[in-house]
């Protein structure tokens, strides 16, 4: 904030205050600010797919309902689908690696802070951008998977593909940015002493998401490309009478797909790996082996694509092969499970409703695990693909393993981001009944698939007895959205008038801990030296000494910048202005970028 | 992307503190930056394999591909390399002159290679191959197109940089600004190397 005495005499104070806190956050390059941007955006799209969602359960609440029409319909699923993975999943499990990953590792801010700010900017603007699609009626409407050749203009001849192409090519580059920006942070902004194997398990978690986010996005994007060449310039990628493959989009997707799965539940292992250990009293069991496992996930990860895929025909090898694979990564999350039990086992366990949500976080998970390894079968899956049981599969491991996470970690880390606590009384009413709602809405689900009802159908008939198991499961998605308006209300009562916190209130072991609640501009006055894996139960005193103590000499912080905003604004115009099928107006948005990358290049940092 | 990567690599660096590694963060993320680019042009590069003999019409690879040509322009790419060692070399040792003649010649090398891509299309066009006309068609020009994109890149960062040198905004201590731009530039290089032997040679 740079307003002079001058400028605040001139005006009104209230005025030039408001607009500087503006001015502060649309130039922002603090890791915790990008890290609240991207969580409240994130949150918010957590609200429009979880409308989304309603609509759907009571469309199919009752046979033959008129509520949505098909078209509708299918255009509420597909951006369900991409909302919840893309602009919910992985911003917010990246708004906590904004947050926690450099007070995790002793660090001032990540690597590249002002590319961390165009991540940002990018994303925004990407989600405006696609949900944009529902005023002209529009939006995607080819499921977030988008088979071929569904979506060649062919078959798909309005703008909805175009907005979903498009939209999740901006979306990927700013995660690609954000992996780079993590590995390298991780790698090289570790304060002395935070040895690899002494990092925080969510540190870890987090550097291995970043990995799967390098390697796995690259492929989404050259996939997405094709899909807008053969849209846009009528390649014949995807295109059969040219000889062109749809089971190739089927591989690239999914290549990229379950890694994306593994991006998903990766950081919420790491959220859990840090509420147990504290709510227990007790060091994290098994620390190295959890970090092999995550690991171990993280690669094998990478050769399980195919079990998407059972039902094409891939031949007998191929489906042993994927079969084996698949099964073989249950095992490194059941050695999770079972270490995370281990640790709470003979601990002092403390109820709190983070540690409820991490408990129903590994009850769910492990259920919706199980549910996992039936359809990983593929004589199996055979039966069970493109059903509600596979419905119920992916929300038990996604709601009841990302989103249980996600809120525990609200729980945990508010005191940090505000001062002050959450409430309790409100918050174990809030877990109760979401996760009561939770499991009334999904568990139906697995006897409407074995039933054989498919997915993404906007209606069934009477005659199937569908009926009260589908309403069963719509009413549950009602006690669900009360669950997170109370969140909501918790979170906007707890901001104001939560009972003061401070620093460590929960007693955890971890680097965040130590700093103030929220934490300064600089987070430690002086960077720490840690000797051990729980530096605030074995050496408290040393560690805030320096984190309290004087102020580093030389400090240099980087200066907030307005150009990633400004590039970020270009970036997405590119892709907006392909919608125009004007081959030059993509240019400006090139122009644009490129006046605007250069005097960032050339900016004083 | 990469141009965003590029920006914020490309001004001076800044005075970190001692890093946990010992290695410069800059340096470090740009490797990350490119193993990711590995991945993008692995896909691309798998797709055109995948695809390869499956158009339903011709041209053919073998009815139109000029390896001779090729060979040239690849010759000309790859010693833009060497003029990128030897840029970076006279740059740290302060020989200004030197440093400014062979930042050019990357520059002029790189731009031949562009100018041959673009001779080269041109000139399919005219034989009757297009984005639009077989498989064939669609994979070469995406793979390669993709591939002299970066070229261009990496072509009007060094003229950037040519220009900082020239008025005596880079010197031997910023040479590492240089060396991440060679950095990019060896990757592409060794990208076209992959994409001369399985799309040219191997056709």
């Amino acid at each position: 904030m740079s307003t002079t005495e001058a400028q605040v005499t001139a005006t009104p104070v209230r005025r030039v205050r408001r607009r500087d806190v503006i001015w502060d956050w649309l130039t922002t390059v603090d890791h915790k600010k990008i890290g609240i941007l991207y969580g409240v955006t994130a949150l918010f799209w957590f609200v429009v797919g979880g409308i989304e969602a309603t609509l759907i359960r009571i469309q199919l609440a009752r046979p033959e309902m008129q509520f949505l029409s098909p078209d509708v319909y299918n255009q509420i699923f597909t951006m369900h689908g991409t909302t919840m993975v893309f602009l919910v999943g992985m911003p917010i499990a990246v708004a906590l690696f904004n947050y926690l990953v450099p007070l995790q590792i002793g660090a001032r801010d990540v690597a590249f802070p002002r590319l961390n700010a165009l991540s940002y900017w990018i994303f925004l603007f990407g989600s405006i951008f696609m949900n944009f699609s529902f005023f002209l009626g529009a939006a995607p409407n080819g499921g977030w998977f988008g088979y071929a050749p569904l979506t060649s203009s062919q078959y798909s001849p309005g703008l909805n593909i175009d907005f979903w192409v498009l939209g999740l090519q901006a979306l990927g580059a700013a995660s690609i940015m954000g992996g780079v920006n993590f590995i390298t942070t991780i790698i090289n902004l570790r304060c002395p002493g935070m040895r690899l194997m002494r990092m925080p398990l969510f540190t870890w978690m987090a550097f291995i998401t970043s990995f799967l986010i390098v390697t796995a996005l690259p492929v989404l994007a050259i996939a997405l490309f094709l899909v807008t060449f053969d849209r846009f310039w009528g390649t014949n990628f995807f295109i059969t009478q040219a000889g062109g493959d749809p089971i190739l989009w089927q591989h690239l997707f999914w290549m990229f797909g379950h890694p994306e799965v593994y991006i998903l539940i990766l950081p919420a292992f790491g959220i859990v790996s840090e509420i147990i250990p504290t709510f227990s009293r007790k060091p994290l069991f098994g620390y190295a082996v959890m970090v092999y496992s995550g690991a171990l996930i993280g690669l094998i990860g990478w050769g399980v694509w195919a079990h998407h895929m059972f039902a094409v025909g891939m031949g007998p090898i191929a489906d042993a092969f994927f079969t084996v694979a698949t099964l073989i990564i249950a095992i490194p999350t059941g050695v999770k499970i079972f270490n995370w039990i281990a640790t709470m086992w003979g601990g002092k366990i403390r109820l709190h409703t983070a540690m409820k949500y991490a408990i129903a976080m590994l009850v769910t998970f492990t259920l919706g695990g199980i549910s996992g390894v039936m359809h990983a079968t593929s004589p199996h899956n055979l039966q069970q693909t493109d059903t509600y049981f596979v419905v119920a599969h992916f929300h038990y491991v996604l709601i009841g393993g990302l989103i249980f996470a996600i809120f525990g970690s609200l729980y945990y880390w508010f005191p940090k981001l505000t001062g002050r606590f959450m409430s309790e009384r409100l918050g174990s009413w809030q877990f109760w009944i979401y996760f009561v709602g939770f499991h009334v809405t999904f568990m139906p689900q697995h006897w409407i698939g074995l039933l054989g009802m498919p997915r993404r159908i906007f209606t069934y008939y009477d005659e199937l007895n569908l009926g009260a198991l589908n309403l069963l499961s719509t009413s549950g998605v009602l006690v669900q959205a009360v669950g997170v308006l109370l969140l909501f209300v918790n979170v906007i009562y707890s901001v104001k008038r939560g009972a003061p916190a401070g620093r460590n209130p929960f007693g955890a072991s971890t680097l965040e801990w130590a700093t103030e609640s929220p934490p300064t501009a600089i987070n430690f006055n002086t960077t720490p030296t840690v000797h051990s894996r729980d530096p605030l139960w074995v050496e408290a005193d040393r560690i805030e000494a320096t984190v309290f103590g004087p102020v580093e000499p030389h400090l240099h912080m980087p200066p907030n910048s307005f150009w990633p905003f400004l590039t970020a604004i270009g970036a997405t115009a590119t892709f907006i202005l392909f919608m125009t099928n004007i081959w030059w107006m993509p240019l400006l948005g090139v122009i644009w970028t490129a006046v605007c990358v250069i005097n960032w290049a050339y900016e004083p940092v | 992307m990469a141009t965003a990567v590029a920006a914020e690599t490309h001004g001076h660096p800044p005075h970190h503190a001692p890093t946990a590694t010992g290695l410069n963060t800059w340096k470090l993320g740009f490797w990350v930056f490119l193993g990711s680019e590995t991945l993008f042009f692995g896909t691309l590069i798998s797709i055109y394999m995948v695809y390869k003999g499956q158009s339903v019409v011709g041209p053919f690879p073998e009815d139109i591909l000029d390896i001779p040509l090729t060979t040239l322009s690849t010759f000309v790419l790859l010693m833009s390399s060497l003029a990128v060692v030897l840029a970076l070399e006279f740059l740290q040792q302060g020989r200004r002159g030197l440093a400014l003649f062979w930042t050019m010649m990357i520059i002029v090398l790189g731009s031949g290679f562009l100018g041959f891509q673009a001779y080269e299309f041109t000139h399919f066009y005219k034989m009757g191959l297009t984005l639009q006309t077989n498989l064939f068609g669609s994979t070469f020009f995406v793979l390669t197109g993709f591939h002299g994109a970066h070229v261009t890149i990496g072509v009007l960062w060094l003229l950037f940089l040519w220009f900082d040198m020239y008025r005596g905004r880079l010197g031997p201590q910023d040479a590492l600004r240089l060396e991440v731009a060679g950095l990019y530039w060896h990757f592409v290089d060794i990208v076209w190397i992959v994409i001369f032997t399985l799309v040219y040679l191997m056709s």
